[in-house]
């Protein structure tokens, strides 16, 4: 605080904070992502089963069950469920490619009353668009250290 | 005299009581369902209120408060000399907006959620000083344009801090007189803004409680009163933690607020209703008092109520930047004549 006449310092107050700060439920929440992150991934793994059992290799379905997996969180986030169910499961639905559709489609649904252009186009990004920036760079710099470690092993 | 209404550092003493005429709050429906729904004159089941967008509906919000409140009365848009009024939206849009649809000279605030008692101090002192005769007073806040413009789209499925507050979807008006009786502003504080560091946008009742700590403890040492003197104190929307924090310091500066001390924001909302520390929102204190207090007032189940709305003037701008959040609080009090 700039004002001379301080009453009580800022140090001090933090820890006024601390105290009395409600702890979030840490045990019950890191339970119910494990409970809902896994019901997720399994329900992910039953679909690539039932792709494979169409005769495709691992490899073939994995494009597939992705794209399913997609559209059911997309769909969810569109009836508006998928909020509630990340109420409860916190990390356990935002983690799973689920979570990634529906931060694409929330900020597209919130902002299609700023247009088209304005709104869907430019908002669609706003909370995955960090996401995909750095895997991106995160993959170019991974990529440029297995092309090294390759002419190190081609030199030898 | 210069500055003769002016008593002590921040409190502005009006020379007559001045009446709150009428009052109208307009809610939405989670707020209806609270244990103050019946207080609310009107309650909106749809958060669009037959509009396009949120905000649209907001603006909306606001002008069937100022009709409902005019209508109590029989008074028109004529009759009023000037509008004080405000939200959260950039650029106050919701007030704005809806002030384009009144033919009533117009002043826009922001002072965050401490809008309301800001533009009833500012009423005050507009009718004290005889610049007019009837002055309306309204603020505003709804969840979804304040959770798109402050935070996340509504519907990304995020987990929410125990801190986090709720944003009231709510108008509330008030037409204050010239002179009068009835539940009438004896005075103002007027706050100054206050920062105590804290930077987390999740817990806004910890960063507004020391601003609703400083104005009320200047209530007290300009005025002299102690905590007794009201039947009721109430701030904002601290929340349980800022309430919390609030009454610890207070108690440590020497005032027992354990008997008389409530927030806006706590009653509003049952804990069982999703809310975690409790309503938020210039609404918030605005349809709270424009509801439940007036009436309690008018029906003599209080007397004198302190009501210190409680802003944190922070921006999405100023939050990416890393800044604290710089807090102010306004006290009116509000007294039976």
């Amino acid at each position: 605080m700039a004002t001379k006449e301080k009453t009580i310092d800022q140090e001090q107050y933090k820890w006024r904070v601390q105290r009395k700060k409600p702890k979030p439920a840490v045990l019950r929440n890191t339970i119910m992502a494990f409970l809902v992150g896994g019901l997720i991934c399994t329900l992910g793994q039953g679909v690539l089963v039932f792709f494979q059992s169409l005769g495709m290799s691992m490899k073939e379905a994995a494009g597939p069950t992705a794209s399913v997996m997609v559209f059911l969180g997309a769909f969810l986030t569109g009836l508006g469920v998928y909020d509630d169910i990340g109420k409860v499961a916190g990390a356990g639905s935002v983690v799973p490619i689920t979570g990634f559709a529906n931060s694409m489609v929330s900020p597209a649904m919130e902002f299609k009353r700023e247009g088209f252009v304005t709104g869907v186009g430019a908002r669609m990004f706003q909370v995955a668009g960090p996401v995909l920036v750095y895997s991106t760079v995160t993959s170019i710099v991974i990529g440029i250290v297995y092309w090294l470690t390759r002419l190190w092993e081609a030199r030898l | 005299m210069t500055g003769s209404k002016k008593l002590g550092k921040q409190t502005y003493v009006f020379s007559r009581p001045l009446p709150i005429l009428s009052t109208a709050s307009v809610v939405g429906r989670k707020e209806g369902e609270g244990p103050l729904g019946e207080y609310f004159d009107e309650v909106i089941t749809d958060p669009l209120f037959g509009e396009k967008s949120w905000e649209k509906a907001e603006s909306k919000m606001v002008r069937e408060a100022v009709d409902i409140a005019l209508g109590k009365i029989n008074a028109s848009y004529g009759d009023l000399d000037f509008m004080f009024g405000g939200d959260l939206l950039n650029q106050l849009i919701a007030s704005n907006f809806a002030a384009r649809d009144l033919p009533v000279p117009f002043y826009g605030l922001f002072g965050a959620c401490s809008t309301f008692t800001a533009a009833l101090s500012l009423a005050g002192i507009a009718l004290d000083g005889d610049f007019a005769d009837k002055v309306l007073v309204t603020s505003s806040s709804h969840y979804q344009t304040a959770e798109r413009q402050f935070r996340f789209p509504t519907e990304l499925g995020v987990q929410r801090k125990p801190t986090a507050q709720w944003t009231v979807t709510g108008a509330g008006a008030a037409i204050i007189g010239s002179s009068g009786s009835g539940a009438c502003l004896t005075c103002a504080t007027v706050g100054r803004v206050v920062d105590m560091g804290i930077t987390d946008a999740n817990d806004m009742g910890s960063a507004m409680a020391p601003a609703a700590t400083e104005t009320i403890k200047q209530h007290f040492e300009d005025t002299g009163r102690t905590p007794d003197y009201y039947d009721v104190i109430a701030t904002g929307d601290l929340g349980c933690l800022g309430k919390a924090l609030a009454e610890e310091m207070l108690s440590e500066l020497g005032y027992d607020m354990s008997k008389n001390y409530t927030d806006c924001g706590v009653i509003i909302f049952t804990p069982d209703q999703d809310v975690h520390a409790g309503g938020s929102g210039c609404g918030c204190s605005a349809t709270v008092f424009a509801g439940y207090f007036y009436s309690s007032l008018l029906n003599g189940d209080y007397h004198k109520l302190l009501l210190v709305s409680t802003g944190a003037l922070l921006s999405p701008t100023s939050t990416q930047q890393g800044e604290s959040i710089p807090c102010i609080a306004h006290a009116v009090a509000i007294e039976k004549v």
